[in-house]
């Protein structure tokens, strides 16, 4: 396409810039302010599903908390900690990404990516008990145990916002999962050379930040 | 990049060796697969006007047969529910498949860069994308249309789209895929004119189109999302009746109108602020003269896209909403008239003791500048409560929505088309036509929707299939108009294609205009500019004395 190597190519490290850029520092402030811009469209697709809380939660107060406390805290809470801590190791990736250790970025990636698979996981068992009990949304809602008016709706939100979420969960793993095949077997990450490392991590810790706005919405209050 | 030397394809007359090596970006490679995998932002250009134009003539056909439908009262060539297919089809690929993407992603793609100077957008493979995804959307809306088809209208409003047993959720989700590819473009916009301007372009030296494309790019990032969640929504909603929106189950349909609207608002500006931008330029370049008050022009298309966000509610006056909230959506849809009035004063300034040169794209800008301040004004009208009442859902309402965004529009994309097409071609079309049929198009377009704000006015409500017998001559006027429309696009389709093949070479500037796009070579080489990286040491727009007409040559 548009790329040309200026250096000799296999050669470690070496930034590609693309024809129709000035410079390589030009290249990368584009690369993450589109990356931060496409992130703030992810927000506000959130923002969206936020929206809808707040407002039937402002209808149906008792059904929000009593929805509320049927969740499992226990699994939210570990599931919040395996995700902040992935996030942390995405970010150690760019750090090392930085300092060209190809092979520690590949770790890193791989430790983000089994917390990621920890969190599904999770997330599973969570869902298979209210397909048990019948606590889901709309008209497949059949758990007698509450019955406050707009307790589907309740988990018509939980279960809409957290499928989106951990569909973003399966996005990030797809990025990062490239991102890590590329540190194993091409390990040409370097200081100049990191911006997939960066922005594939930049979108792990949106993953991250939406759970810790679900987290407390849902479980929490 | 295999050198072409065959100039008698390259529209351009020779001008020597420069050809040879750089071959315009219309010749330089002439594979199929050269063209469907290219990442030259000039070629994406010309491939969206390609689908853009068909998806309008298949959106005109349809109003076509709406006109038809309505010619007398009762049946007339379909039942009332093809009536409401065709409606929804109409408003479906006229919003989302013509007007949002027209300009930007035809003349944006292939003007900005070469207005900032730029090789390239800033992600030439995003953009690509961006194309296919359109298309991809298109084609999945359009299936479930045809298979079954919509008759919800393009609002797809709750709860009815949720429990009609037409085919919803292909179309919305064709619609949801269409919006990526809108936030794409607009990344890639934005991301363009922050880090893509060539040395001494600094942000108030950037063309007035490139500032309504920047303003419509920040719209489209920050509302698409909206949609694209709601429409999602919708989907799951009527695939598997979550009750969402659907009051019988606790839901609250005013919620959906809020976040439909969120979007669907500013989208009508995501419309008309490239129209602005094209009215800019064209302006500029016929009256020989700088833009009177760039930086006003420049600052109140970034006062629209912001304020239109916060007009929405003027959609729901009679939804419930409270008095005060009618009030203050009321207010703020009325500043949205004062950034325009800035650009419509700014613009006859512009005008006012210029040596004006009426070609066709003035004519359309002439055109359009009746249509901005007729369609802005009943928007103003509109957007006052106690109006709105009794205006609400008749034709008026329609005649003002097509004033504003199909008629500012219409005029925009065609004086773009014409303005452009010798950049784009390299040949010129014959002015005469040109002339004879914007006097047709804008005949017919008033036509057309001034009837229908009588209509309106006297209490026909819209998307109705059947009216009484008194409504029939003002309904046979407004078919009669668009009779008059579609014949001038039909001489407008005619003469371009002729010229496409048989016109003569333009030249590199054969308006004399003073805009960055104009010093390439028409049409522009694969990389923009021949040589270095250009520098534009003069402002754009800048004429120094109309009278003497000190712009650069003719070649």
């Amino acid at each position: 396409m548009q790329s040309s190597a200026h250096t000799a190519e296999g050669a470690a490290p070496v930034p590609r810039l693309a024809a129709h850029f000035a410079s390589l520092e030009v290249q990368t402030h584009a690369a993450r302010l589109g990356m931060w811009l496409f992130l703030a469209t992810e927000i506000l697709l959130f923002a969206g599903l936020f929206v809808c809380y707040g407002c039937y939660r402002f209808l149906y107060p008792e059904a929000w908390a009593e929805g509320s406390r049927s969740l499992n805290l226990m699994m939210g809470t570990v599931n919040t900690v395996v995700l902040i801590t992935s996030s942390l190791t995405a970010a150690l990736a760019v750090h090392y990404a930085r300092e060209g250790k190809n092979k520690m970025v590949g770790i890193m990636f791989a430790l983000t990516l089994l917390m990621a698979i920890g969190f599904l996981v999770i997330k599973y068992f969570e869902y298979h008990h209210k397909f048990e009990i019948g606590t889901l949304p709309g008209r497949y809602y059949t758990y007698e145990g509450m019955q406050q008016p707009g307790i589907a709706l309740y988990f018509t939100v939980y279960f809409c916002s957290t499928a989106l979420h951990a569909f973003h969960v399966l996005i990030g793993m797809g990025v990062l999962t490239v991102a890590m095949i590329r540190a194993f077997t091409k390990a040409d990450f370097g200081p100049n050379n990191y911006t997939m490392v960066e922005l594939g991590s930049m979108y792990w810790h949106l993953v991250d930040l939406v759970w810790i706005f679900l987290f407390p919405m849902l479980y929490l209050v | 990049m295999t050198p072409s030397s065959s100039l008698d394809t390259a529209g351009a007359a020779p001008h020597g060796e420069h050809h040879d090596h750089h071959p315009n970006y219309l010749v330089d490679g002439t594979t199929i697969k050269s063209w469907l995998l290219t990442v030259d932002h000039k070629r994406i250009g010309l491939m969206f006007l390609f689908w853009v134009l068909l998806f309008f003539l298949v959106g005109g056909i349809f109003a076509l047969l709406i006109r038809i439908e309505l010619l007398t009262p009762g049946p007339t060539i379909m039942d009332a529910m093809t009536y409401n297919r065709t409606f929804t089809l109409h408003g479906l690929v006229m919003i989302f498949l013509f007007m949002i993407p027209a300009i930007p992603a035809v003349f944006g793609n292939f003007m900005l860069p070469l207005m900032l100077g730029a090789k390239d957008v800033a992600f030439p493979r995003l953009n690509l994308a961006s194309l296919y995804i359109y298309l991809a959307g298109a084609v999945i809306a359009l299936w479930g249309m045809l298979n079954g088809g919509l008759d919800t209208g393009w609002t797809f409003y709750t709860p009815y789209s949720t429990h009609t047993t037409t085919t919803v959720a292909p179309v919305l989700f064709g619609a949801f895929i269409i919006g990526f590819s809108s936030i794409a473009t607009g990344i890639n916009f934005i991301v363009t004119c922050h880090t893509m301007r060539a040395p001494g372009i600094t942000w108030f030296k950037m063309p007035l189109f490139v500032w309504a494309i920047y303003a419509t790019s920040c719209i489209q990032v920050l509302a698409t999302p909206v949609i694209g969640l709601l429409l999602v929504l919708v989907t799951v909603e009527n695939l598997f009746s979550f009750g969402m929106f659907d009051p019988a189950r606790g839901g609250d349909p005013v919620l959906f109108q809020h976040l439909f609207w969120f979007y669907s608002h500013p989208a009508v500006y995501i419309m008309v602020l490239p129209a602005f931008g094209v009215m800019s330029e064209v302006v500029s370049t016929f009256s020989r003269k700088n833009i009177f008050g760039y930086r006003a022009v420049a600052y109140s298309s970034l006062g629209i896209a912001f304020v239109g966000f916060f007009a929405w509610g003027h959609h729901m006056f009679v939804s419930g909403q409270s008095t005060f909230d009618a009030g203050v959506f009321g207010v703020l849809t009325m500043l949205v008239g004062v950034f325009t009035a800035i650009k419509v004063f700014n613009w006859i300034g512009t005008v006012y003791k210029g040596a004006v040169d009426f070609k066709t794209p003035f004519a359309y800008f002439c055109g359009f500048l009746f249509f901005t301040v007729f369609g802005g004004m009943t928007g103003i009208a509109l957007g006052t409560v106690s109006l709105d009442v009794p205006w609400h859902d008749t034709y008026f309402v329609v005649a003002h929505f097509h004033f504003i965004m199909v008629g500012a529009t219409i005029m925009a994309f065609l004086a773009a088309l014409h303005y452009w097409f010798p950049k784009m071609f390299g040949r010129t079309y014959h002015e005469g036509w040109g002339l004879v049929s914007a006097a047709l198009i804008i005949l017919g377009f008033n036509a057309t929707f001034i009837p229908q704000f009588l209509l309106g006015n006297n209490g026909m409500p819209r998307r109705y299939y059947d009216y009484p017998e008194r409504f029939q001559a003002l309904n046979v006027a407004s078919t009669a108009g668009a009779s008059l429309l579609a014949f001038g696009f039909i001489i407008i389709a005619l003469y371009l294609a002729y010229a496409l093949v048989y016109g003569k070479a333009a030249g590199k500037n054969p308006w004399r205009s003073k805009g960055y796009e104009w010093q390439s070579e028409s049409p522009p080489p694969t990389h923009n500019f021949v040589g270095p990286q250009p520098t534009f040491p003069e402002e754009p727009h800048f004429y120094v004395d109309p009278k003497k007409a000190e712009v650069p040559d003719a070649v």
